[in-house]
């Protein structure tokens, strides 16, 4: 059983920082990325192309894979969004361009990288062993323990920023209220794009480090979107805290289920765990009360 | 008559007309009469989706009731051999049944946070129908079911298709341009204010919610005999966003963009077959250019051309 729970904070940690980029981009721009998920299968290409088939270091490719995705969700949002925001008659049309720009990714990615699942080798090797395993100790492999604390030290850091720095406050301020922030003297469409560019590059760094263990391919988009989608409404859209605990929670769920459930039956009684919870708490467990 | 109505009424007659005379110079063809009979079935199933516009919600999970209609007829055809004639409609009933049940419960969220479930609510629907034991066949599906028709023409599987989409685009319509519709466009604008003025809200969205998924399990129907098959693959999480683009990409104001988009996409998807392995790539590209250039959708062509001039 403890096993189970070192497997739910390794992938509720991992999860967390999906989920974290994807109540970014809400907060600020009130758009749900579709494209999230597809934003970190390319994270978690790039790593592969420059770690796996180039040779480059991971310490860098890591950040490499941060770089590209956050420049993809600038270009995103400056040809993309702000156009159909600015021209837009129904709200509904930022949505319809989110689902048109993760289509646009994944054919991309299915065109260009095939539907073939692909690994890295590892970057650490070996494990952790506490206690005997036959008497119930605890395996953590290093590439485990290496994605769980890589994981918190970007949630650890995005969250410093967003608190103590000055574009982190001017983002909280748009969050908040964008007329009151620009009335502030805040840049609001920079920090939009900021916003956007972080909400990108946390996904990238999510695939980016989920590559080195479980591998990818590029059809998994969809999927990690709807994981994402299942985060941030068991925590509250758009809510910090809200999106952390979804991931963990998430996580959790996962590794106890995948412990003592057949394959997909799991991921089933999650779904309908998360709408009787929904029903009763529509806005999530933090989320503010929103259109 | 309003002109936009009037302009819906004559593309929805036209493009009818257009279906039933298409088989004289295409006939001959089965890959394009398969086309067009594709593209009818998902229209039915985007109707359903438009109907849940037009109450203010983006639906997403239609594909799961595409998938409850597939499998009904499915297991009534194959397990208690009963007619298609009559599955196809309990087919339906089934649907709209587990839609209300639903529906009851997950309509009273809105916006993002609907959009969000449906999408959960799709993927559970197909791991339901995949862990569904003997009764659903898990991963391998229900094949091999029996053809409505007898004979080895496409002729009479086609103009099911026609009557089918005519039934959709009829049952919308009289939805749509009536009291109840006027209901719907209320509840879309506000629906608090709607309730304030004495409107039974959550009656009239489940209402909403229960025809959209009858006709999502028409259409699912429909595909389960037209393929002979069903998979919990063949309605998913995907699915449903294109659905939800044919009606965007049709229009939100007209009945008829609902079917306007389904055909366009669909055949667009088809020409583009030239591009061989790029096929699905430009297919993505022109799709944002058109979300560009046309935000209100095809049928608001000429409106926003008016309103230039103007």
């Amino acid at each position: 059983m403890l096993q189970v729970l070192v497997n739910g904070v390794v992938l509720g940690t991992v999860y967390a920082l999906i989920a974290l980029g994807l109540t970014m981009v809400f907060s600020i721009m009130r758009v749900v990325n579709f494209a999230h998920g597809q934003m970190y299968m390319l994270g978690a290409f790039v790593v592969y192309y420059l770690y796996g088939q180039f040779g480059w270091p991971f310490w860098l490719a890591l950040p490499a894979a941060a770089a590209v995705l956050a420049l993809v969700g600038v270009a995103f949002n400056r040809f993309f969004f702000q156009p159909v925001l600015a021209t837009a008659t129904r709200e509904e049309n930022s949505m319809l361009m989110a689902v048109g720009t993760a289509l646009l990714l994944e054919n991309l990615a299915l065109t260009f990288f095939g539907e073939k699942q692909r690994g890295v080798p590892g970057v650490v090797d070996g494990a952790f062993i506490f206690g005997d395993v036959a008497e119930g100790g605890v395996i953590l492999t290093y590439p485990n323990a290496m994605v769980a604390l890589l994981a918190t030290v970007f949630i650890v850091g995005l969250l410093a920023f967003v608190q103590y720095t000055r574009p982190g406050r001017a983002l909280r301020a748009v969050a908040q209220d964008k007329d009151a922030a620009r009335l502030q003297g805040v840049d609001v469409k920079a920090t939009t794009t900021l916003g956007f560019a972080i909400g990108a590059a946390l996904a990238g760094l999510a695939g980016g480090l989920l590559v080195t263990v479980y591998g990818i391919n590029a059809g998994v988009g969809t999927n990690i979107s709807t994981k994402a989608f299942i985060m941030i409404m068991i925590g509250g859209a758009g809510v910090t805290s809200g999106a952390i605990v979804g991931g963990v929670m998430l996580g959790f769920a996962e590794a106890i289920g995948y412990d003592l459930l057949p394959g997909s039956v799991t991921y089933l009684l999650i779904f309908i765990a998360m709408i009787v919870f929904l029903v009763f708490k529509p806005n999530g467990m933090f989320g503010r009360p929103w259109g | 008559m309003n002109p936009l109505k009037k302009r819906d009424l004559s593309i929805a007659l036209g493009f009818l007309a257009a279906l039933l005379v298409l088989p004289l110079a295409v006939g001959h063809s089965r890959y394009l009469l398969s086309v067009l009979m594709n593209c009818a079935g998902l229209s039915l199933i985007a109707f359903g989706v438009w109907i849940t516009f037009s109450i203010g919600r983006i639906n997403i999970c239609q594909a799961g009731f595409a998938l409850i209609g597939g499998y009904t007829t499915a297991i009534l055809l194959s397990r208690y051999g009963l007619s298609f004639w009559i599955a196809l409609p309990l087919s339906a009933l089934v649907s709209a049944v587990v839609g209300a049940v639903i529906g009851s419960f997950i309509l009273k969220l809105r916006g993002i946070y609907f959009s969000m479930l449906t999408i959960s609510l799709t993927e559970a629907i197909r791991l339901a129908f995949l862990n569904g034991g003997e009764l659903t066949q898990g991963s391998k599906g229900i094949t091999g079911l029996p053809q409505p028709f007898a004979g080895d023409s496409a002729m009479p599987t086609y103009f099911l298709a026609v009557a089918l989409l005519a039934l959709g685009l009829l049952v919308t319509w009289r939805v749509h341009y009536s009291r109840l519709g006027r209901i719907f466009r209320a509840m879309r604008l506000n629906e608090d204010l709607a309730e304030s003025f004495g409107t039974n809200v959550w009656r009239y969205r489940v209402t909403a919610f229960a025809i959209a998924c009858a006709l999502g399990g028409l259409g699912g129907s429909y595909f389960a005999v037209f393929t002979q098959s069903v998979y919990p693959q063949s309605f998913t999480v995907e699915h449903s966003i294109y659905y939800m683009l044919f009606c965007f990409l049709g229009g939100l104001e007209f009945v008829s963009g609902a079917m306007i988009g389904a055909f366009a996409l669909t055949i667009l998807f088809e020409l583009l077959s030239q591009f061989q392995q790029y096929q699905t790539l430009v297919y993505g590209v022109l799709m944002i250019a058109v979300i560009l250039v046309l935000p209100n959708g095809l049928m608001a062509i000429r409106a926003t051309a008016k309103e230039a001039r103007s």
